[in-house]
Formats: structure tokens, C-alpha cells, sequence
């Protein structure tokens, strides 16, 4: 059976991927033509963190109630999170390099932020690759998701508010949403993040029934 | 929970530290050898970034050394034990108060003998021993935790510092960025907004220990 949400995720996708090239920008300096970024960009950003939050709620959920699906839900929430930061990752390296000259910078906080949001979740899987009780595995990651998401929400969203980043927003740097994004724009932006997310949305689905027909076969 | 028996807990640590004097010698020889490396591979220090980065680095690995063993020690009788007498809040704020006294003890011990081994560039004294003394007792927090989960996850060392490094990113930053403000000398308004964020950053690290402990302990 196919949900509605999914052949919506589907052809808002199509239609920010085809209209986000086609459509009217401003013109801006710098900038140019790879302002149509935003719409790739910055929703796939929003999806990472939408599913790496849902991942840390679902670890909350299962130390409350110590139910092993909402364990497996984690496990997999965060495996599209970390899924998605590869595609944000490249568009923001193509992007930097073309508006700030380079592939990579350390100077800039929500650069770093990202690597160490990476490295985060690689060590949240080594830990569950080292835990061969699941009771035990399940409780013992969730306790690390939680305080690793803090963590992170403090480097991503605390610190660059402090320091000077090269991105707009921060450090004296004009927000897109301010002057550059237009109403052609915003029709554009906002259906693409609501689409990212659904897709990832989608995957998620997709990998929790292979994880629960998995965890049911091993243990029949 | 009572105070007496927190205090009875963190005075066992105490206790259990000096009997065993060989692992706090450890550490001091530890902290000489590799302020001692540094100070010789480095030769001279002229750069005041170079020998910011080299301290924290140090402080770093100190930090996890000495917080990575305090829950190897806790075998499985000693474990229900401590089950049926305390309850986990009194236990892992034992640790962590524990911890944050000794590591800001060794902080200043390792600040000591690296100005003197590679020379201190610090102008503004105070202000670097409170950015040390607060970043002691944040980084005790967040490795205590750790600490208990990589004892419960099969205490190996190198998952100890897979599971600490990235989450002590933010703190370590935090950190760098203060004590090169007191490095230069630069007035305390400037670098308030920092410190109040490591002040936060303490509260927490502690807060969030000590509630998700209750949920490592449980066997």
C-alpha cells in the first residue's frame, strides 16, 4: 500500500529539483546563479537534523518504556541522518568553493560542527557494534545518543552565534531570509524542505521494516 | 539522598586513591614525561597559538586518562554493593565531584610544569587558572559519564576516546578560545560571554550525568 505522504514527497522533490533550476533569482554578487542552492542545500541539512532528532527522541522514548522498537526506530533514524549529512556535505563543499574559494575551511563553526556531528554518530555505532546484549545495547545507546545530541546542539547551534562564520546569518553576515529570498524563492525553499524531510521520512520506513523483519527472523 | 553518605562515598575514592599510591604517581609521571617530550621536540615556543593548542592537547589526554579508570575498578560485587546501599545520583556525583578535584588539582600541576618546561606566555593569570579550573571540572563531567558507559560497554580503552573526543569538541573549543583571551591579556568583557557559556556548559554536563546514570546502572 503506498501512503499519500509518500507520492507527495516524491513529486514536491520533482518539482523543487526542476523548478529550483528553471525558476527567477536575484541576481547577487558572488553569489550568482548558485544561490539555487538554498534549495538543496539547506532542506537536506534540516532532513539530517530532523532524523538524528527523532533518532535521540526515540532513545528517550525507549529508556522510559524499554521498548525494543523504539531502540531499533533509533538505531535506523540515525543511520539516515548520518545517510543524509553526505549529500549536505557535498553541496556545501561545492557550493563554498565556488562563493568562498575553497573546498573546506576550519575557520568556520558550522563546518567543524558537521565533522563532529559525523564523528559523533560513527562512535554512537562503533559503542552499539560493541554491545552484544541487545537490552544492554539499547539502553546503553540511547544513554550516549541523548548526551552526544546535546552536545552537538551546543556546538551547532550555541557556539556559531558567538564566533564569526562565514555563513549568512551569523557573525554580522546578512540571513538569506532578510533580503536575498524573494517570494519566487520562498515558493521554492519551503516546499523543498517539507519534501526532504518527508523523504527521509520515507527511507526511515523503509529501513524499519527490513530492521523489524530482521529482528523477527533472528529470533524465531 | 543524604549528604553524609555522598560525602562517605567521595571520601572512599579518596581513600581508595591513596591506598593505591601507584596510579597517582602514575599520573604525575605521566603529566612530567609528556610536558617533558613536548618541551624537547618544541625546543623553543615562540607562538603563543602553537603553545595554546599544545597545552590543551595535553590537558586533554591527561583529562582522559584520569577519568577513563574510574569505573575499571568497580567489579561486579562491589557494583551490587553499591546498588543496594546508594542510589545512582549519590554515586556518579561522587565520581564526578571526585574527579573534578583531582583533575583541577592536576591541571594546575600540568600548567606548572609546562610554563616552566616550555615557558608561559600567559598575561592574564587569573583569568587563565579560572577558564582552567572550570574546563577541569565540565571535561571531569562529560568523562565520568563516558567513562561508565565504555566500563559497561566492555572497558576498552580506545572506545573510551572514540566516545569522549567528539563530545568534548565543544568544551575543548570553548576552552582554547578563553585561554588564548587571558593569553593576550584582553579585558574580561570580552571574553565574559565564553565564560558564562563554560559555566553553563558545566551545569549541563553535571545535570545530564547524573539523570542519564540512573539508566546505565540498571543491570
Amino acid at each position: 500500500m503506498i501512503k499519500w505522504w509518500k507520492i507527495l514527497a516524491a513529486l514536491i522533490i520533482v518539482y523543487t529539483l526542476i523548478w529550483g533550476m528553471l525558476g527567477p533569482v536575484p541576481k547577487l554578487n558572488i553569489l550568482y546563479e548558485t544561490i539555487r542552492n538554498v534549495y538543496y542545500h539547506v532542506p537536506i541539512w534540516f532532513a539530517m537534523l530532523f532524523q538524528m532528532g527523532f533518532s535521540v527522541v526515540c532513545a528517550v522514548n525507549y529508556l522510559y518504556k524499554s521498548d525494543l522498537r523504539s531502540d531499533l526506530i533509533s538505531e535506523q533514524a540515525a543511520q539516515v541522518g548520518l545517510f543524509f549529512s553526505l549529500p549536505g556535505l557535498l553541496t556545501g563543499c561545492m557550493w563554498a568553493k565556488f562563493t568562498w574559494g575553497t573546498w573546506w575551511t576550519f575557520q568556520d563553526p558550522k563546518l567543524n560542527g558537521v565533522a563532529i556531528a559525523i564523528l559523533i554518530y560513527l562512535a554512537y555505532f562503533i559503542l552499539r557494534s560493541s554491545i552484544t546484549d541487545e537490552l544492554k545495547r539499547a539502553r546503553i545507546s540511547a544513554v550516549y545518543n541523548i548526551f552526544a545530541f546535546v552536545m552537538m546542539f551546543v556546538f551547532i547551534m550555541i557556539l556559531p552565534r558567538l564566533t564569526d562564520s562565514l555563513h549568512p546569518g551569523n557573525g554580522n553576515n546578512p540571513a538569506f531570509g532578510k533580503y536575498d529570498l524573494d517570494n519566487h524563492m520562498r515558493m521554492v525553499f519551503y516546499p523543498a524542505i517539507i519534501g526532504w524531510i518527508l523523504l527521509s521520512l520515507w527511507i526511515l520506513d523503509i529501513k524499519k521494516r527490513i530492521s523489524i523483519l530482521k529482528y523477527n527472523a533472528e529470533n524465531e | 539522598m543524604s549528604k553524609q553518605q555522598l560525602t562517605a562515598l567521595i571520601k572512599k575514592e579518596f581513600v581508595l586513591e591513596f591506598r593505591q599510591k601507584s596510579t597517582l604517581a602514575g599520573i604525575a609521571v605521566y603529566i612530567i614525561a609528556t610536558v617533558f617530550i613536548s618541551a624537547l621536540s618544541f625546543k623553543k615556543i615562540i607562538h603563543p597559538i602553537v603553545w595554546n593548542a599544545l597545552f590543551w592537547v595535553i590537558f586533554m589526554f591527561i583529562a582522559v586518562n584520569v577519568s577513563s579508570k574510574s569505573f575499571t575498578q568497580e567489579t561486579k560485587g562491589k557494583g551490587l554493593y553499591n546498588y543496594i546501599y546508594y542510589n545512582a545520583r549519590q554515586f556518579i556525583l561522587s565520581k564526578i565531584l571526585y574527579n573534578m578535584l583531582l583533575m583541577s588539582v592536576l591541571s594546575v600541576f600540568t600548567f606548572f610544569f609546562y610554563s616552566w618546561f616550555v615557558g608561559s606566555m600567559v598575561e592574564d593569570l587569573p583569568l587563565f587558572l579560572i577558564v582552567l579550573i572550570f574546563s577541569s571540572t565540565a571535561f571531569s563531567g562529560v568523562l565520568s559519564l563516558m567513562s561508565a558507559i565504555a566500563s559497561k560497554a566492555g572497558n576498552n580503552m580506545s572506545l573510551m576516546a572514540i566516545l569522549s573526543f567528539p563530545v568534548l569538541m565543544p568544551l575543548l573549543l570553548v576552552s582554547i578560545k578563553l585561554s588564548k583571551n587571558a593569553i593576550d591579556g584582553l579585558a574580561w568583557s570580552v571574553s565574559a560571554n565564553y565564560l558564562l557559556v563554560l559555566i553553563m556548559l558545566n551545569f549541563v554536563v553535571i545535570t545530564l550525568a547524573t539523570l542519564l546514570f540512573n539508566y546505565l546502572w540498571r543491570e
